[in-house]
Order: structure tokens, then sequence, then C-alpha cells
């Protein structure tokens, strides 16, 4: 089934570009320590050389590109050897050159490296939030389509009252009394501010199941419940259930760069929002300093995009109305 | 009118609910509510931690339904407590301060999108064929996918910082005097840019949700009859269309209501906009946890009241509401 519905988001053109850029992500995310030049916040590249042995010859133990500042001691282990210990800093501010692709930020650290660390951060936290709250609403949605009755008008009318309770002051409050360590405390505030419309449309669509035909033959036929939910209901949601999917964790991302951007998340962690944060605390916009923020904004933007292209397909494949004819 | 009820029904219970939450948030985090409230307030002069105490009633020995109780009958009363950063000004003073610069921004802003995005979203469907419909679609739903707050970066440095055209921040300027017709060009000038970024990154939710409505309507056989009688294209348009399409579109504005004034607080808090969304970041700066709870209380409330309205147009609007059918 799973097999399936993918086979058709690459067939439809939007759904694959969407798909592509998405994979693009993940793979910078999966392959963050091979891709990035430097450690997130590294600001200094330490070298050190042997310069006098025996045998004479000089042997670089680590290595690194040379700039602005630079500090060489020379130290001996034994008293055969004497190495050089070369700390080269990074520049502050850097425009975008030679070594630092995106510049550097106010504490010399490479931003390009930033980036690439905070796509693992943003990507996983978006995708985990993305999966926590469609499991949230698909439980949801299935017990209050499939049950039906007051069980039914509990969850649907909670759901109702949440929807139009606004969302993102809410998330400030709650993370203004969170402490946030680590990204965990924002995948769990983020999940469950953004339950009530997946909850609602899922909840549409399990109705819309139940009274199918072949939905009501097996419930008379005397199939267990769990049968007809994942065997029969379940399997036919496939495409809406991973729209929503697509569009919470969109949601997920953005939710995370605005409150990193205010300061609310872990600002110790390195992710698209908190370089933004720092860009932000630091002027980077009265310095000039364009390379600093446009970068991780233009990755939430595609990241994003992608995320609406699936969803574009998904939707032409089940609305055939919206097709191109 | 049994619609209408039951409207005002969900209506006066959201509130409740909005207002519960705002309760029951410091109540609810992990550990000792009362004593972690009081620690975060390290540092600040006994009498604002007594008024916290009073505001919230921690530490005062009362059961939680008690506290309950008496937070309810303050909220309702209009008494939020008094704010720690701007002491002794209660909340709700604070809060008044900045509420028109914030209503006069967003409700002007969301006006014009709404109209911009709705007019766009229809010429989109109905020319869909066209490369510049298609283009039109592509290109909004990159510009939707901006956080607001960073649109507005791009632009304070672009137009702002390198051009010069517009202000960095704020709301007026302070030079001229309040009132007068310089200090109300200043106030245009200053709200020109945050107008943009709301206006901007929202449209593009109307536009998308417009064409969608719109290109089921015209799959309708009605249409098609009325193409085939003849009618004017203009008339089929905008009456026969159009006219169904934008229903949705109402109830969609009430859903969207949230995520877009959500955007707004962070474009305030970007332009530094003397409103409730630039107030609720400076809640959060100082640690003025009343503030920033009246600040949530009042937004909800807005919002709350904002989509009953929007409700009560689909009523007018849609005669098989009007009249009870559905």
């Amino acid at each position: 089934m799973i097999k399936d519905f993918f086979l058709t988001l690459v067939r439809n053109r939007k759904s694959l570009a969407g798909l592509c850029i998405l994979a693009f992500f993940v793979f910078v995310a999966a392959f963050a320590p091979l891709l990035a030049p430097h450690p997130a916040k590294a600001d200094r590249v330490v070298t050190t050389r042997l310069v006098k042995a025996e045998t004479g010859d000089p042997e670089t133990v680590a290595e690194g590109e040379a700039s602005d500042v630079r500090e060489v001691e020379t130290y001996r282990v034994t008293t055969v050897r004497e190495y050089e210990k070369t700390t080269d800093y990074f520049p502050l501010k850097a425009k975008p050159g030679k070594g630092h692709p995106l510049g550097t930020n106010h504490a010399g650290q490479d931003l390009f490296s930033q980036l690439v660390w905070g796509t693992r951060v943003s990507v996983s936290v978006g995708l985990a939030t993305g999966l926590f709250v469609t499991l949230l609403s698909l439980t949801l949605a299935l017990v209050a389509g499939y049950a039906g009755g007051i069980l039914d008008d509990v969850i649907s009318f909670f759901t109702n009252v949440f929807l139009v309770i606004p969302g993102l002051p809410l998330i400030i409050v709650i993370a203004a009394y969170v402490a946030m360590k680590g990204v965990l405390p924002i995948v769990l505030i983020l999940g469950l501010t953004g339950w009530p419309y997946p909850t609602r449309l899922l909840r549409a669509q399990v109705l819309t199941l139940k009274n199918r035909d072949f939905v009501r033959v097996s419930r008379s036929l005397g199939e267990r419940p769990s049968f007809v939910i994942f065997r029969e209901i379940l399997p036919n949601m496939i495409s809406i259930v991973m729209a929503e999917f697509f569009a919470s964790s969109m949601a997920a991302i953005m939710g995370e760069a605005s409150l990193e951007f205010i300061g609310l998340g872990n600002v110790t962690v390195v992710s698209w929002g908190t370089i933004l944060y720092w860009a932000q605390a630091n002027g980077a916009l009265l310095s000039g300093a364009w390379w600093w923020f446009l970068p991780p904004g233009l990755c939430i933007a595609l990241l994003g995009t992608a995320f609406v292209l699936v969803n574009f397909g998904i939707d032409e494949i089940s609305n055939p109305r919206l097709r191109k004819r | 009118m049994k619609y209408f009820l039951r409207k005002l029904g969900m209506l006066a219970f959201t509130l409740f609910v909005s207002i519960s939450i705002n309760f029951f948030i410091p109540r609810l985090m992990p550990g000792d509510p009362a004593r972690a409230l009081l620690d975060k307030m390290e540092g600040l002069p006994p009498e604002q931690i007594e008024s916290v105490r009073a505001a919230f009633g921690l530490d005062t020995g009362d059961s939680l339904l008690v506290q309950y109780g008496k937070y309810l009958g303050n909220t309702l009363r209009g008494d939020l407590g008094v704010s720690f950063s701007r002491f002794p000004m209660p909340v709700t003073q604070v809060l008044r301060i900045a509420i028109p610069w914030t209503i006069g921004l967003l409700a002007l802003c969301m006006v014009i999108s709404f109209a911009l995005g709705t007019a766009i979203g229809i010429a989109a469907a109905w020319k869909r064929e066209t490369r510049l419909a298609s283009f039109s679609v592509g290109f909004f739903s990159f510009i939707r996918s901006f956080p607001y707050f960073w649109l507005g970066l791009i632009f304070i440095y672009f137009f702002a910082f390198k051009l010069r055209l517009f202000p960095i921040g704020g709301a007026y300027a302070v030079t001229e005097t309040r009132g007068s017709a310089a200090w109300w060009l200043s106030v245009l000038r200053h709200g020109t840019l945050p107008a943009l970024t709301i206006c901007v990154s929202s449209i593009g939710g109307w536009m998308l949700m417009m064409r969608n409505n719109m290109i089921n309507v015209l799959a309708e056989d009605y249409i098609t009859v009325a193409l085939a009688k003849g009618l004017p294209l203009r008339r089929v348009k905008a009456l026969y269309a159009a006219k169904n399409a934008i229903l949705p579109s109402v109830t969609g504005f009430a859903m969207s209501l949230g995520f877009v004034v959500g955007g707004g607080l962070l474009t305030e808090m970007v332009f530094s906009y003397p409103g409730v969304g630039y107030m609720l970041y400076q809640a959060v700066n100082a640690k003025d946890y009343p503030l920033m709870q009246a600040i949530f209380l009042f937004i909800a409330a807005a919002v709350l009241v904002a989509n009953f309205i929007a409700d009560i147009a689909v009523m007018i609007l849609d005669p098989r509401v009007r009249d009870g059918a559905a």
C-alpha cells in the first residue's frame, strides 16, 4: 500500500520535485559530520606540527587553513621531539570567501558548518514533530470516527475548541515556562498544540470510509474492529495521512524556527532558528551581514516549499478536478 | 437563530477554555509550579513577588479549586494582575497602550491580503491553463513558505538599511507631535514595511484556497449549463462561480486567523512595532509572566470573537445555514 502510494507520488511532477528537495535536506542532515568542514561551534583551527625529530622530517599531525589571527607555540614532548602548535582563529563576521563559503558570525564560527549542522536539528525536530502530531491526531480521529457516539462528540467538541484558540501565542506562553534542555521540549510543545486541525480532517475521512459499502459489509459480517480499522479503513487513508504528516512537519519547522528566533528555544543548540536568533541579537542586519541571516531562512522556505509541493501532488492525485486537463 | 445561538455558545465555551488554559499552564509545568515561578523571579523586589503571589494565587495555602475560583472572578472583573517589568502598572493598562497598534496593522493587512489573494485566486482558477496562472501558483506557494519574521528581516535589510526608503523599526517618529499631520505621515511610513511583510506572507494562503474552491466549483454542472446558455463570461465568473467558491474561504478565513495573527505577532517583534506582539516579546524577555498571560488571553479572545463574526458572515452569505437547513 505505502509502496503504491510512493509510486504515484513519484509519477506526479510536483510531488517528485518536492520529494527531491526533501531527500536533499534529509541527506544533508544525515551526513552533516561529513559535509560540514568544521564542528558547529568551532571558531579556530589548531594545527600541530612536528618540527624537530631524530629523522628530521617535519610531520603534520592535524591541519587547517590559515587566517588573520594566528598563535604559534613551540613545545617539547620528549627531549628529541619538538612540536609547533599553530592556532588559527577564524575572522569575526567575515564575508563569504575562501575557507568560509558562507562567512562567519560574531564569534568567528563558520556559518556554512552551522547551517549544515543546523539542518540536522531543524529537519529532525520537524519530522519528529510531524510524526508525533500525525500519530496523535490519527489515533484521536480513528477513535472518534470509528467509535462514534459520545466519545466522538467529546473528541470533536474539544477539537473544535482547540482549533480556534490561536496556536503561536499559546506555544510562546508555554515555552516561556519550560526550561529548554535539548530539543525534546520543543517537539512536545509543538506536538501537543498541533493536533486539532489534522484530527478534524482525518476524522472526517474516517467517517466517510466507515460508511462505505465494503466497510459496512465487513462490519456486518462481524469482523473485529481492529481488522476493520487497520486492514480496511487505514490503508485507504494513506494519502490523507501522509498529507497531514507533511503539513504538520512544515508547521513544526516554522514553529521551531519562530520559537528559537524569539529566544525561547535552547539557544545553545545550533539550528536554523538559533542562527537567526544570534544574527538578530548581534545586529547582523544593521551591520549588513546578509550572509548570516539569509541562508537559514532560504533553507526553511525551500523545505517548506518541498512539503507544499508534495501535498500539491497528493491533492491532485486524490482530487481529479485539480489535475491539469 | 439556532445556528446563531450554537455559535454564541461555542464562543462562550472557547473563551472559558482559554481562560482556564491560562490558569493551568503555570500549574501544569513539571515540578512545583509555585516554587518554579518564584525561582524564576529571583532577584526581583519582594513587593513584586508578593504581587505575583496575589495575582496567581500561589503559595497562599488555598486549594487549587479555590485559587481557580478566585482567578476566574478576577479575570471576569478584568483584573489580570500587575506587570513585573512595568511595576506597579496593572497589565490591562499596559496592554491598552499596545492594542490599537496591533488592531490597526493586522485588520488593515488582513482585509488587503484577503481581497487581493481572493481576486488573484479567482483569476488563476478562471484562466488556469495559462502559463501565468501556473507560475503564480508556484510563486505564491514559495512565498508562503517564508517564515514571517524572516521576510521582515529581509525587507528591513533591503528597504530600510540598504535603500533607506523606510524606517528600521518603531511605529511613529518620536520627533513629531502626536496627532499632527506629520505624525500621521510617519505612522504610515513606519507601518509600510510591517504591513507589506504580513500581506506578502498571508496572500498566498488566500490565493491558493480560493483557487482550489473555484476549480471545484467550475467543474459543477450548473457552470457548464450557464456557459452553454451563452451567459456573459464575466457574469458566470463572478455570480455563478466566485460567489459560491468564496464561502469556504470565509470559513477558512476564521481558521487561518490564528495563523495570521501569530505571523503578525512575529512581524511586530522584528520591526519593534509597539503592538501586542512586540509587547509579548518584551514580556518574554523580561520574564513578565502576568503580562505574558494577559497578552495570551487578549489575543485568544480577539481571535475567538473574530471567528464568531466570520461564522455570522457565513450565516448571512449562505442561505442553507441561514434557513437552518445545515
